[in-house]
């Protein structure tokens, strides 16, 4: 099947301005604001079942359909700060597929009535910041974006903006915070985005891949679009496989694939084809599959993994070989969240830190008690927390535990 | 708004719609413990510590009415995580489970509280706040007994951490509750705190030069939940539990902000009993719970080495100490002397029943209120009514705000009028210069120094500006002296006098003018009858002269040159001043913390204030002295009882009919409840039981007919070439009596200096910071000159109380300052 997202990977030279535009591009843009109406664009995105691809999988269309329309200006922001350890296939699309990204950008802010869009990228993504502004003003210089497109009322600027650092900017409004020159800090919800967003005004905030795949829905339908994946997640997933794979990287598949597709189809196994142990389907911020016959066998779609107890996410595959201790992940992910935790809220703030020094414990000199210890820091956390990272932060911890005791030596 | 019935802990409680769950609680008399939320900051949601279950009717998707159980009763749908109290507003049918009623909620906040003690260092033994934290109560009522968390494991941190000169950081006690920044931010309007770092390494800091520039710094050591913050008057000098509380009103400027004065008797103050610390005392009318830092931090002049303990008199050309006995004859045979040529100087310094005393005692003599403030008539004629509250004025008011440096003159006037606006009242701040509530004002108006008059009636002309003014529900005119001497402002109080009754904005509450006078009881001293002179030197030369709480020598040589020619002159003040050092007698008064009294605000509320300390020396209070010293001269004052000087002064004036001490203690219920046993709640230690005051009536509020003068108009002075037009301007912090002693703020007061624009200093080769010889007057000076872009080209601030005698505008040469090798 030809790539819907990764089209670059069929078409070669795709983020080249008159490739993508040879290749039909833009042409659902300008069709969108000539012809259709903004809640048509909405409807068009509800209607083709596509779900957020930044990790929580809440349905676009109806994100879009909550904006405030008794608040204006209206606001669009693309999440291109993907820092969650294991994902890296918003870099890919930026990099190689960067006009169906713009355009999908383009097209949900006339579909919300936004007349300006950010894009907010990690603060090591400079490069990536400095090759979409270049693209922007291809487009710009086209009469893609800028005042009056096709000779509407309609006018769009797409601005980048970039991180400094901080893992908590991938959490929407902590990102929005970091667009309005605040300290990256989450704030207290609700109110949403929608409702109230960056610089207080209604915003759209979605995920770089939702955005990517907007463009070829308004270009061939909604039911098209629907017509791939399962029933419970339409349409297609990069997923970013990593680990003790022979073949890592992105792989885009309809919903509806296996794990065991995903790791020893497109992945080709595991290296040295020793058996794999555990799968962290969500980067660092996974609970850990068991990856048994029925995990494996289990389809790739948002509901299904959660029969796993877990959660697909940004579907940042890891894989986990009989060669890596689980406890030593753990501390790895500990490491990474205490780095990355805010400080504004007590439980992620201090059970980071507890945790982190817990588990270097355990590394050196494991005592029972500390891992009990570890679990019950972890479970203090669950359910308390300001944002998801410090729930995420416990999600490796509590489920390490529990499923590969052996590992912490219980 | 409309109310809201919701259930919490099994109790029913009815609350405005919009009301958070933890402030539902609190009026229904529960206390959800927080750390972060404070009733007066937006809610921040962070500390996790008032996690409470909430649920909310389940509605059916169809009709949209509430799903019923079998028993008729709507179903409740829980949320599956503890949510918490301070975000979540309050709905209809609402149930909520509160630490009281629910398991879950417990253990949430014990969790809460253990993970913040695992960063904390438990020093509580040598902690200031230890008695009075929030985080020991919470820690005591809903932590666990003993941490998990291995104490050598916890994170070593800056302890003693200067922000600035006057609050300090301890970094292990701090929780990153944030209260102080976001006091900083929405409250002050003065962003200089914020966080740095993230994590476990996130820390307060302050980047601002000085550390920490900001007036209202100290409150946020109020509001701090632990003891991170501290003030460097108070850091390492009590224990809470040892320190008696007395109320008292701040005496420094006209706002008279309720103050707790807290004392203890120590060892190192040869066993008396001491001022350890100032706090704010809740007045939600005055104050609310805040104060400023020079209230906070300049009271050290009761206790200073210059303080008067024993009468003095003249003898041989040199100060001796008397008993008063010999003290008191001397005076009232002196002054019976002369008492056809007698003058009473007083000063807003004084208390009512001082001032009333005081004005009996002076009867037919001349009777001098000393200030280069006028129009305190006016706003006994139409100034603020009854229930006026700047803190219930938004939307549809107006407040006018002329010819005053709010920020430097009444600091928390400024504050609550910001606030104002913030809530959508129109502020118009028309000023000489740019002024720091400019940032928040609808219209600013820049007039050149002189033009106050024309700008006021501008004003009652047609403009946008007259037009919002005009149609204003309510308006306040806030008037003051920035630039003007006694003529001026006189002039601009009947203007705007004039102003509000054409725009009919008197005799309401929230409507009237307002003087920011340069002393906390200058409108009493208006109300009493005194009033100031044109010439003083002129009134004071060649008499015998009783000079009360006033010290005008200090402020002008040619006052002291008047005094020296005096007849005989009789000083009574709480302090050695240049004016007691050319006294023949000396009377030693007592400050307001050794006494009790009243003293009336600028929005003319009258207020107690009560004993502090026990008298210093043998000090009198000057209701009594004048008193003993009228009784010599056959007249017969009350000087005893200060309730009954009160009751004369309730039955003999208009204005405070119907007032008495009775009255001015009541408390009502006042929102948010601080200063309970839940102090952490809003910061502030002590509850208010002793008085909230009372407003005196004006003329306009009785309905009494009366004629308002016509402004007059004084011709603006415009200097010639060569010359600057200097207008004296108020200070903050300056070197008065009632300042200077606070050797804190000696940083903060720093050194006379005229202000000019860049481009003037340019024209005269000074630079900013250089010291340049200035000639007014007759007089001479050096000084330093400071730049400031916010004035006009060819003015020159000079500012009260620094050693330069200017009491009125000016013409001023400046001449740079010989180079000294």
């Amino acid at each position: 099947m030809a790539h819907i997202l990764l089209r670059h990977r069929d078409i070669p030279n795709l983020n080249v301005f008159e490739v993508y535009k040879k290749n039909g591009g833009f042409e659902a843009f300008k069709n969108a604001v000539k012809t259709m109406k903004p809640e048509d664009v909405i409807n068009a995105v509800k209607n083709s079942g596509l779900r957020g691809r930044g990790g929580a999988g809440f349905p676009t269309g109806m994100k879009w359909s909550f904006m405030d329309n008794k608040s204006w200006p209206h606001y669009v922001v693309a999440n291109a700060d993907e820092s969650e350890p294991g994902t890296f296939k918003d870099r890919e699309i930026m990099e190689q597929n960067p006009f169906q990204f713009l355009e999908g950008v383009a097209l949900g802010s006339y579909a919300v009535g936004a007349h300006a869009a950010y894009i907010y990228l990690r603060g090591e993504f400079w490069q990536v910041a400095a090759f979409l502004d270049e693209r922007i003003a291809e487009m710009e210089k086209a009469g893609l974006l800028g005042d009056k497109l096709f000779g509407t009322e309609y006018s769009l600027r797409i601005h980048t903006h970039l991180g400094a650092g901080a893992y908590i900017c991938g959490e929407e409004t902590a990102l929005l915070e970091s667009i309005e020159g605040k300290r990256g800090q989450p704030r207290v919800r609700p109110p949403f985005p929608p409702a109230v967003g960056l610089f207080g005004k209604p915003t759209v905030i979605n995920n770089v891949e939702t955005f990517a795949n907007v463009p070829m829905i308004l270009a061939n339908g909604a039911d098209w679009y629907k017509s791939i994946g399962t029933a419970d997640s339409a349409g297609v997933k990069i997923f970013s496989l990593s680990g003790r794979v022979k073949k890592p990287g992105n792989y885009e598949l309809p919903f509806g694939k296996t794990f065991r597709d995903l790791i020893y189809g497109e992945g080709g196994g595991i290296l040295e084809d020793r058996p794999i142990k555990a799968i962290m389907p969500a980067g660092a911020s996974s609970s850990f599959i068991v990856a048994d016959d029925k995990a494996l066998d289990t389809v790739l779609d948002y509901a299904s993994v959660r029969t796993l107890g877990a959660d697909l996410g940004s579907a940042s595959v890891i894989v986990i070989d009989d060669t890596v201790s689980v406890e030593w992940v753990v501390n790895k992910t500990l490491h990474f969240f205490k780095h990355e935790s805010c400080g504004k809220c007590t439980p992620c703030r201090e059970g980071t830190y507890w945790m982190l020094n817990v588990i270097k414990r355990i590394e050196h000199n494991r005592q029972a008690e500390d891992v009990s210890m570890l679990y019950d820091v972890a479970k203090q956390m669950q359910g308390k927390c300001l944002c998801a990272l410090g729930e995420f932060a416990t999600m490796a911890v509590t489920t390490g535990i529990e499923r590969f005791p052996a590992d912490f030596g219980r | 708004m409309a109310d809201v019935t919701l259930t919490i802990d099994n109790k029913q409680v009815t609350v405005p719609a919009g009301t958070l769950v933890v402030d539902a609680a609190k009026r229904a008399g529960l206390d959800v413990p927080v750390f972060c939320y404070h009733p007066k900051l937006e809610p921040a949601g962070m500390c996790r510590m008032c996690l409470v279950e909430i649920g909310r009717p389940m509605l059916d998707r169809a009709t949209g009415k509430p799903v019923l159980d079998e028993a008729g009763e709507a179903k409740i749908q829980f949320m599956p995580k503890l949510e918490t109290a301070c975000t979540n507003p309050v709905s209809e049918g609402m149930v909520v489970k509160t630490q009281l009623t629910s398991e879950k909620a417990r253990a949430g906040q014990k969790g809460t509280v253990e993970f913040l003690l695992t960063s904390h260092p438990l020093d509580c033994p040598v902690c200031d706040k230890g008695g009075e934290c929030a985080l020991q109560d919470l820690t005591m009522a809903h932590g666990p007994g003993q941490s998990r968390f291995l104490f050598d494991e916890k994170q070593r941190l800056a302890k003693q951490l200067p922000l600035g000169e006057l609050i300090w950081l301890d970094r292990e006690r701090c929780i990153q509750c944030a209260r102080c920044i976001r006091f900083q931010d929405d409250i002050a309007g003065e962003s200089v705190l914020g966080f740095e770092e993230r994590g476990r390494m996130m820390q307060i800091v302050s980047m601002s030069e000085p550390g920490f520039d900001s007036i209202f710094s100290g409150n946020t050591t109020d509001i701090c939940p632990v003891g991170a913050l501290t003030t460097s008057d108070f850091r390492f000098g009590a224990r809470p539990w040892e320190l008696n509380a007395a109320p008292s009103i701040c005496a420094q400027c006209p706002v008279g902000c309720n103050l707790t004065f807290n004392t203890r008797r120590e060892a190192k103050a040869d066993g008396q009993i001491v001022i350890k610390r100032v706090m704010p005392r809740q007045n939600e009318q005055v104050n609310e719970i805040w104060m400023c830092d020079k209230g906070r931090f300049a009271y050290h002049y009761v206790e200073s080495e210059k303080r008067l303990t024993r009468p003095l008199m003249r003898r041989d050309g040199k100060l001796a100490k008397v008993s008063w006995k010999a003290a008191l004859d001397l005076a009232a045979e002196k002054l019976s002397e002369h008492k056809k040529n007698s003058v009473t100087l007083v000063s807003g310094r004084l208390s009512n029943e001082d001032l009333y005393n005081l004005n009996i005692f002076a009867g037919k003599t001349e009777a001098i209120l000393y200030t280069d403030m006028g129009g305190g008539d006016l706003t006994s004629l139409v100034g603020v009514s009854d229930g006026t509250n700047i803190g219930d004025m938004g939307k549809g008011d107006a407040i006018l705000v002329i010819a005053s440096d709010l920020y430097n003159e009444a600091p928390i006037w400024w504050l609550r009028i910001k606030a104002a606006a913030e809530r959508g009242a129109t502020l118009i701040v028309a000023g000489g210069r740019a002024a720091k509530l400019d940032r928040f004002a609808t219209f600013t108006i820049r007039y050149a120094y002189g033009d106050e008059i024309k700008t006021i009636e501008d004003l009652g002309g047609k403009s946008k500006i007259a037009e919002a003014f005009r149609k204003a529900e309510n308006a306040l005119i806030f008037y003051g002296s920035d630039g003007l001497g006694l003529a001026g402002s006189t002039s601009l109080a009947a203007a705007c006098a004039n102003l509000l009754k054409e725009t009919n904005h008197i005799g309401r509450r929230n409507n009237g003018l307002v003087g920011v006078w340069p002393r906390v009881n200058d409108q009493g001293a208006w109300e009493m009858g005194f009033r100031p002179t044109a010439d003083l030197a002129e009134a004071l030369k060649g008499k015998a002269v009783y000079i009360v709480g006033a010290d005008p020598a200090g402020d002008d040589p040619a006052l002291a040159k008047a005094l020296k020619s005096a007849k005989f002159v009789v000083v009574q003040d709480i302090s050695m001043t240049a004016t007691a050092e050319l006294a023949d007698v000396i009377l030693p008064a007592q400050p307001h913390t050794e006494r009790a009294g009243t003293f009336t605000s600028g929005e003319r509320r009258v207020q107690r204030f009560y004993p502090v300390v026990p008298a210093f020396g043998e000090s009198r209070p000057d209701f009594s002295i004048t008193a003993q010293l009228a009784r010599q001269m056959g007249i017969i004052l009350e000087g005893s009882s200060l309730p009954i000087v009160f009751d004369f002064i309730a039955h003999s004036l208009p204005a405070f009919d119907g007032l008495n001490y009775d009255r001015l203690a009541e408390v009502t219920e006042q929102w948010p409840m601080v200063g309970r046993g839940d102090m952490y709640y809003g910061g502030t230690t002590y509850e208010n039981k002793d008085g909230l005051g009372a407003h005196l009536s004006s003329a306009a509020q009785r309905g009494e007919t009366f004629k308002l003068p016509a402004a007059k108009n004084v011709k603006p002075l415009r200097p010639k070439e060569g010359e600057l037009l200097a207008v004296p301007v108020t200070q903050l912090y300056d070197l008065g009596n009632t300042v200077a002693s606070a050797e804190l703020l000696a940083q903060r007061i720093g050194a006379a200096a005229i202000s000019l624009h860049p481009e003037t200093a340019g024209k005269l080769g000074a630079a900013d910071g250089e010291t340049v010889k200035i000639s007014w007057n007759g007089s001479q000076s050096e000084v330093r000159v400071r730049t400031d872009e916010g004035l006009a080209a060819g003015v020159a601030l000079v500012p009260r109380s620094f050693g330069i005698a200017l009491r009125e505008p000016m013409t001023l040469t400046v001449k740079p300052a010989k180079k000294v090798k």
